[in-house]
């Protein structure tokens, strides 16, 4: 008994640590921008590929035993600089239109996921050329001092030129260096990342077993949610980011560079993104499609602990956690034996496609009665 | 202000535009040139299949979306082949060129695309599918044509079909022997835990019949949502099901495979006390899952790329010299490249590739030395296959630790279903059909 309920307050934790950190970032750019970001699972699965680039360039190495660490400083990194460019490319043209964000967001997300597939040598020098061509011959013609009336002239025949240009010299490498220019990086196959020896495996404690590598993740999530507190709460750009997101306008007026704060904001989210891409191949696979296992639950979570606020998402993440752990295993069946009919219910609900159909219809309940969630956003700057 | 809108917008959908163009252009680079021997000029003449010098087939596959993992690499199996026919002269004296669909893992896309094949570029044959939900939503159009599908994964059963040749394995021949040796060699206490959908829950009752017959004992059954990760409260019930050790039966699929995987090691559940047998992994899967988790378990097939025979040698090889030398070959893959085979033989036999019932008629009785061994198609459109079960070691690939020494004849109707017992399939006999009562 002492080792079923040790075993279900850590599995509880474990799966509530995986869901906040995965909502971590979406909590920030959703909740605080109002970016609907539906490429938030994209950015973790870059993450999680990261991860697995880092384990085999450091297969061999001394250094293969915290290859992990290395993975998540790089993780985050990549992910960052990939925010970053989505900001600064798409997102910053939407603000204030939800809609908007959801379609162009989520047009990245397949994009995202079909780069993965289909990524080599070959796509990555046709799209860098183009940049190059494009953004290049832009920068040199905006300093002239009709650019604003030849701009629809200029885009027509750039656009397709430099396309042109940049898909020809693709294919022409394509086929003098054939099977290494054009060889796929990833493929549409899973690839594997395994963890280091020390991460697999488990620490016993009263007849169960807890895994090192969920231990890890509940560590790797406190750290993480103690650094975006100290970050929002002690910093001068923390204290920025905050001013934004109440007021945006008045923050502008006081002299705050509010673009500067928007990209440094969606940088910061989409990296947590990439930690908790990097934590999560741990425990499943890495493959294109790993992002959409992740987007829904982590919304519910955004959602459930209230727009805007971290700890309200803290809470949520691990109330839903626990919530499926408990009624997906047998715990609660167990406990309610005694009472037969009460006990019937819940090994009806006991499987885990099951649990999440209950869940799903109390978090559905919840919400009639708090719309707003477990920490409402509360005063004037709600509806603006 | 409004007009600098408008051209920000402009260009917004322009580079976004041109983006797409670009991943259009270089994503259908592959299939262009991944049909072998489709000269330029076959396929810009508008021949049809009669005309020409050519046989046109198809071949229906998802190359994008989830189930673009497995079924990529059946694709290069069937082009193997089809390089290989050409080159010792075709079938018939004609080049095989290879008309390739994507089915996108999207089951109304599949039937849209086997109509395609069919009335547009009228194939002869159609070789594709993988999923049983692929497999059912191009069936009645296979039916209402009456066309040609060949369908190389092992599945539930439960069908037969004259339009439709199976050359995958039928339950009893992966499911039940494998559930026979465990109850031998490993214990008699079984946990079954699947993917929620048609053929696990099939599988199941299957298992369930079989063990209840044989003195085997169910202890407990879960299911994960397709692609789910969670798997945290199916290893607890198994925990509780299973206090002491015993054997875990797992029909999952995809990415679920991974996690669950990965958990069963952090749980301490070893392979020496909860052996596990699987009906999904193979080579690809173990290298996708990593050797280090799954290394112990065993899954059930009717070939490994370590049988070790001429045929599959020379299988292997071939595969890897053509497509790289880390790539690995699996049961799938090896159904896949027979079928190719099995259809030219029939064509040859019937003389024809156009007239269908005379290609069927010549396929039953048909025999190949396949890479598996020697097999039979029977004209109950199955074939008779080899039974394999292998533990994964530590190179990744399977120690065969048990195989028949004969072919099993396949059973499509199963027979510890009530409702299909005593019932079988005989196409050969036009009395017969596809259903009828053998008592």
């Amino acid at each position: 008994m002492l080792s079923g309920l040790l075993d279900g307050i850590f599995s509880g934790i474990s799966l509530g640590s995986v869901l906040l950190l995965a909502a971590l970032g979406l909590a920030i750019v959703f909740g605080l921008m109002g970016v609907i970001n539906m490429a938030h699972g994209e950015l973790m699965m870059l993450g999680a590929y990261t991860t697995y680039m880092v384990q085999n360039a450091l297969k061999g190495t001394p250094l293969f035993g915290i290859y992990i660490f290395i993975a998540l400083i790089a993780a985050f990194i990549v992910t960052a600089i990939f925010g970053l460019v989505l900001e600064r490319g798409v997102i910053r043209y939407l603000y204030g239109r939800p809609l908007e964000t959801l379609l162009a967001t989520w047009g990245v997300s397949l994009i995202l996921q079909q780069l993965v597939r289909s990524v080599s040598w070959q796509l990555v020098t046709i799209v860098a050329l183009f940049c190059l061509l494009f953004f290049g011959a832009m920068w040199i013609v905006a300093r002239r001092t009709d650019f604003e009336r030849a701009r629809g002239w200029f885009l027509t025949i750039m656009i397709p030129l430099s396309a042109a240009a940049a898909i020809a010299t693709g294919n022409v490498l394509g086929t003098l260096y054939k099977p290494a220019f054009t060889k796929l990086w990833f493929d549409a196959r899973n690839v594997d990342v395994t963890a280091p020896k020390w991460l697999r495996g488990g620490f016993p404690i009263a007849g169960t077993q807890f895994s090192y590598a969920r231990i890890f993740i509940i560590v790797l999530t406190i750290a993480c949610v103690v650094g975006v507190y100290w970050f929002l709460n002690n910093t001068s750009w923390g204290l920025r980011i905050r001013s934004v997101t109440q007021n945006r306008t008045m923050s502008a007026c006081l002299g705050i560079p509010t673009k500067k704060v928007d990209a440094l904001t969606f940088a910061l989210g989409s990296g947590l993104a990439g930690l908790a891409g990097c934590a999560v191949s741990l425990l499943g696979s890495v493959g294109p499609n790993t992002g959409q296992n992740y987007i829904v639950d982590t919304f519910m979570v955004v959602v459930v602990g209230g727009v805007g606020k971290l700890a309200g998402s803290i809470i949520a993440a691990l109330a839903i956690g626990t919530a499926n752990y408990l009624i997906g295993s047998n715990t609660l069946v167990d406990l309610t034996a005694p009472i037969k009919p009460l006990s019937d219910t819940f090994a009806f609900f006991s499987t885990i496609s099951m649990a999440k159909v209950l869940v799903f219809a109390l978090i559905i309940a919840f919400l009639q009665f708090r719309p707003g969630g477990l920490f409402p956003q509360k005063g004037r700057t709600v509806d603006a | 202000m409004a007009k600098s809108f408008g051209r920000r917008e402009f260009m917004i959908l322009g580079s976004t535009a041109a983006g797409s163009i670009l991943l259009k252009a270089c994503g259908s680079n592959p299939s262009t040139t991944a049909s072998p021997g489709a000269s330029p000029a076959a396929s810009t003449a508008a021949s049809t299949s009669a005309a020409g010098n050519t046989v046109k087939v198809g071949i229906l596959h998802s190359l994008s979306g989830t189930m673009a993992i497995s079924e990529k690499s059946v694709v290069d199996a069937e082009n193997l082949a089809i390089e290989e026919i050409n080159k010792a002269g075709g079938v018939l004296g004609k080049q095989i060129e290879a008309i390739i669909e994507d089915g996108n893992s999207d089951w109304p896309t599949f039937a849209e695309k086997a109509k395609k094949l069919i009335d547009q570029d009228k194939v002869a044959t159609v070789f594709g599918c993988w999923t049983s939900a692929s497999r059912k939503a191009v069936l009645p159009v296979f039916e209402s044509k009456n066309s040609l599908l060949w369908y190389p994964v092992q599945y539930e059963g439960q069908e037969c079909s004259k339009n439709v040749f199976y050359t995958g394995a039928a339950p009893n021949q992966q499911i039940e022997p494998s559930v026979d040796w465990l109850l031998e060699n490993k214990g008699k206490e079984f946990f079954l835990v699947g993917s929620d959908y048609v053929f696990p829950r099939t599988a199941n009752t299957i298992i369930k019949a079989q063990l209840a017959a044989k003195g085997g004992n169910t202890v407990g059954e879960d299911y994960i949502p397709l692609g789910s990760t969670e798997v945290k409260s199916v290893i607890q019930k198994i925990k509780q099901a299973l206090p002491n050790g015993g054997v875990i039966y797992n029909s999952l699929n995809g990415d679920s495979n991974v996690a669950f995987f990965k958990e069963l090691q952090a749980s301490g559940l070893n392979p020496d006390k909860y052996p596990s047998m699987s009906v999904s992994i193979a080579e690809e899967e173990v290298k996708a899952i990593g050797v280090d988790y799954l290394q112990g378990h065993y899954a059930a097939w009717n070939y490994f790329q370590t049988v070790n025979s001429p045929a599959s040698t020379k299988f292997v090889d071939a595969f890897k010299a053509k497509y790289g030398s880390d790539r690995v070959v699996n049961d799938p893959m090896e159904a896949a490249y027979i079928m190719v085979y099995l259809w030219k033989q029939s064509v040859e036999k019937a003389g024809t590739y156009e007239d269908l019932e005379k290609v069927k008629t010549a396929a039953y009785g048909q025999t190949f030395d396949a890479p598996e061994g020697r097999i039979t198609m029977n004209p109950n459109h199955h074939l008779s296959k080899f039974v394999r079960i292998g533990e994964v070691g530590e190179d990744s690939l399977f120690k065969i630790v048990y195989e028949t020494k004969e072919a099993v004849k396949p059973v499509p109707w199963n027979q510890f279903v009530a409702d299909t017992k005593g019932f079988a399939c005989d196409w050969s006999d036009p009395a017969k059909g596809g259903k009828y009562k053998t008592t």
